[in-house]
């Protein structure tokens, strides 16, 4: 990818080829989550999961996929139809651009923005949009819950989590993913800052909606919450927002916290990867150990616990910083 | 047509069921709601309704047999149990000693494989899956031994008029001991992911209180009042079958919420398990059929009430008997029925997630329900 960008010499092939590139790692990637999460969830369920297509059910997946786009679209006959073909859309692209400001390794990155993290923040807000979009325009009063109660988490859970980022930046001084990176070679935040790392992987759980925070789509209670009236690719589009969604918060945890691409002996990449799906390894031994919490309890824990502790993360690190 | 007419709305009505995946079966629920709150909840029964009694009235005494395992298919045993003791009360049959044994291991397996199920699809609700399929994994062997023996794992239909038609063998007797110690050696697994944990403990603490009072009002029984603190058990305060000779405890709770109707049900298991042992270890030799079973069965003129107490609570049958082959009248008293009827106040005003969480820590079988 870097040689191509350099050969073509230009910054628009770099975010081209980077765009397709990211495309691919994101079907790709989704495709490798959800399979994984299958087999995660088996193995602590006595059982084995997905065994019939390729080797340990490796294809499964894909033909899931393939089944998922030969299905019907149906559009429910009362839906606001611009805004319910629109919601799928909308929760994916932020999600692709959120991709750009990666540092995959030192080099393997296709935008180093100055502003990267709020670049990244931002996207991720923009998912509750669309959440809102799919539950009001689908007519249906179990969608509209969906879209409530997760608009209502997605605020509560976005001010710890910016704040506990922030302590982050404030050791670094940058909001460049690069500079966070380089700022651990020696030390991993997570060392520095556990408390902020239990706080944003709390937050980071309850912003992709992952159990047991998954309160939008509480199937006990609300069938399939927001996306109860989609069918076929509209469907699969939230699902792969959603796995993508938390590779996003993964991969932001390893910059923050595991120090990125450092790691002896492998390439930076791998060791990126690496990290991310072990993250991605603890969201989903939560979700299938847990069971789910209460709505008013979820928002309780955010405003009276998780806000005041990332206060107090920020103000004792701004105090350590000063006295240094 | 609101809008028209000036009025503001306040309150609207969601649809709860009757598919929807927490109402186990076909319940449907209608519920009036102010935001996440519900105003009131009006369950909406009858889906499952077959006609059992009805039925009853239509065929002998034997061929009714099979349907009782399908008023509650969860506890089929108990309520095979419960018809075949009314009969034998009618036609004065003496059951042999040996089979009451075997009622009572297999009546008590059944007991918990009912809770199991409970307990995991519980979790579920709760929207932890993980239990779900641990505790399928236990009751599998349970359904392997009922297998064996009755040749049915759900709706058995196991006992006849005056005993059992299948003897158990050193089999069965071994296999009945090795689930135990597995079972036994599971507890520990589940207190410490389930009982223990944090959010656990905030969705059913003080969650779905039924007060004593309201236990009596509403005639519920089962682990539903003895959560509630009330030690009210069929199989101690009217003993019946092979129930007095064993050593066995009735566990209570204390505040009457969803958690200490879980720790009923759990410790339950492990009671129903101290039973089994007992009566595999004395478990007496001899015939497992009376003598003198009539080829025909015809009870003289009479009334016969039997209760037994099954996974749910007190299931009672009322037979009438015009000394005829089939019977006049059989009337069932199902728990659930009793159960579900205190469901309505519980939910009002309470979050709809409560409302999942009360109706499964319930534990009614709808199907039971309807009838």
């Amino acid at each position: 990818m870097e040689l191509v960008a350099q050969s073509l010499g230009s910054e628009g092939a770099r975010m081209i080829v980077g765009l397709i590139a990211v495309i691919a790692l994101v079907s790709v990637n989704a495709l490798f989550l959800i399979w994984m999460e299958r087999k995660v969830a088996a193995h602590m369920q006595l059982r084995p999961g997905p065994m019939e297509v390729g080797p340990h059910g490796a294809v499964q997946t894909v033909c899931d996929a393939v089944k998922l786009m030969g299905k019907e679209l149906i559009t429910p006959a009362e839906v606001d139809k611009p805004i319910y073909w629109l919601a799928p859309v909308v929760i994916f692209l932020p999600v692709l651009l959120s991709f750009l400001v990666i540092p995959f390794s030192s080099t393997w990155i296709i935008k180093d923005m100055n502003v990267g993290i709020i670049l990244i923040l931002a996207f991720s807000t923009l998912s509750v949009l669309s959440i809102l979009m799919a539950g009001w325009s689908s007519n249906n009063k179990y969608a509209v819950f969906g879209a409530i109660r997760s608009v209502a988490q997605n605020v509560a859970y976005e001010i710890p989590l910016l704040v506990t980022v922030m302590s982050i930046i404030l050791m670094v001084g940058s909001f460049k993913l690069s500079d966070i990176v380089t700022a651990q070679s020696g030390v991993w935040f997570v060392a520095v800052q556990p408390l902020a790392f239990i706080l944003y992987i709390t937050c980071a759980t309850a912003e992709t909606n992952r159990a047991p925070f998954d309160i939008p789509e509480a199937e006990s209670e609300l069938v399939a919450g927001f996306h109860t009236e989609y069918t076929g690719m509209r469907f699969a589009l939230f699902f792969l927002a959603e796995y993508t969604n938390m590779f996003i918060a993964s991969a932001v945890a390893t910059v923050l916290f595991l120090g990125g691409w450092h790691g002896p002996f492998l390439p930076g990449v791998v060791w990126f990867f690496i990290k991310v799906y072990a993250v991605i390894f603890l969201l989903m031994w939560f979700r299938w150990t847990f069971p789910r919490t209460r709505f008013d309890q979820l928002i309780t824990l955010s405003w009276k616990i998780l806000i005041p502790l990332a206060f107090v993360n920020l103000l004792i690190t701004a105090l350590v910083l000063k006295l240094r | 047509m609101i809008e028209l007419l000036g009025i503001e709305e306040k309150t609207y009505t969601l649809n709860l069921g009757p598919q929807h995946p927490s109402t186990h079966g076909v319940l449907r629920v209608l519920l009036e709601m102010d935001g996440e709150f519900i105003t009131k909840a009006e369950p909406v029964i009858g889906y499952g309704h077959r006609g059992h009694e009805h039925m009853a009235e239509n065929r002998n005494y034997t061929q009714f047999l099979p349907n009782l395992g399908r008023v509650d298919y969860l506890h089929a045993l108990a309520y095979n149990q419960c018809y075949c003791m009314a009969v034998e009360k009618l036609l004065e049959l003496k059951v042999p000693e040996r089979a009451e044994y075997i009622r009572v291991i297999t009546c008590e397996l059944n007991r918990i494989s009912s809770h199991l199920l409970w307990f995991g699809a519980y979790l579920m609700d709760l929207g932890a899956f993980t239990p779900f399929l641990y505790c399928f994994d236990d009751r599998e062997n349970i359904l392997d031994l009922l297998d064996g023996l009755t040749g049915s794992r759900l709706t058995y239909c196991f006992f006849r008029f005056g005993g059992v038609p299948v003897d158990i063998d050193a089999d069965f007797v071994a296999g009945c001991r090795a689930f135990v110690s597995r079972l036994r050696s599971r507890w520990d697994d589940y207190h410490n992911l389930v009982t223990k944990n944090v959010i656990f403990i905030h969705r059913t603490r003080d969650v779905g209180i039924i007060t004593r009072d309201q236990c009596i009002k509403y005639g519920i029984t089962g682990p539903n009042l003895r959560g509630s603190g009330i030690p009210y058990d069929i199989r101690k305060s009217e003993p019946y079958s092979a129930y007095p000779e064993f050593d066995f405890e009735i566990p209570i709770g204390s505040t009457g919420d969803i958690y200490d109707r879980y720790i009923v049900r759990l410790a339950e298991m492990e009671q129903s398990l101290r039973i089994i042992e007992q009566a595999c270890n004395k478990l007496p030799e001899g015939p497992i059929m009376a003598e003198k079973v009539p080829k025909r069965i015809k009870p003289a003129v009479g009334e016969v009430y039997q209760a037994v107490e099954t996974a749910r609570g007190e299931f009672g049958m009322y037979i009438v008997s015009q000394g005829d082959v089939k019977p006049y009248r059989i009337k069932l008293r199902t728990p659930s029925f009793g159960n579900m009827s205190i469901f309505p106040e519980m939910a009002q005003d309470n979050l709809v997630a409560d409302l999942v969480a009360n109706l499964g820590s319930l534990d009614v079988v709808i199907p039971e329900i309807d009838r």
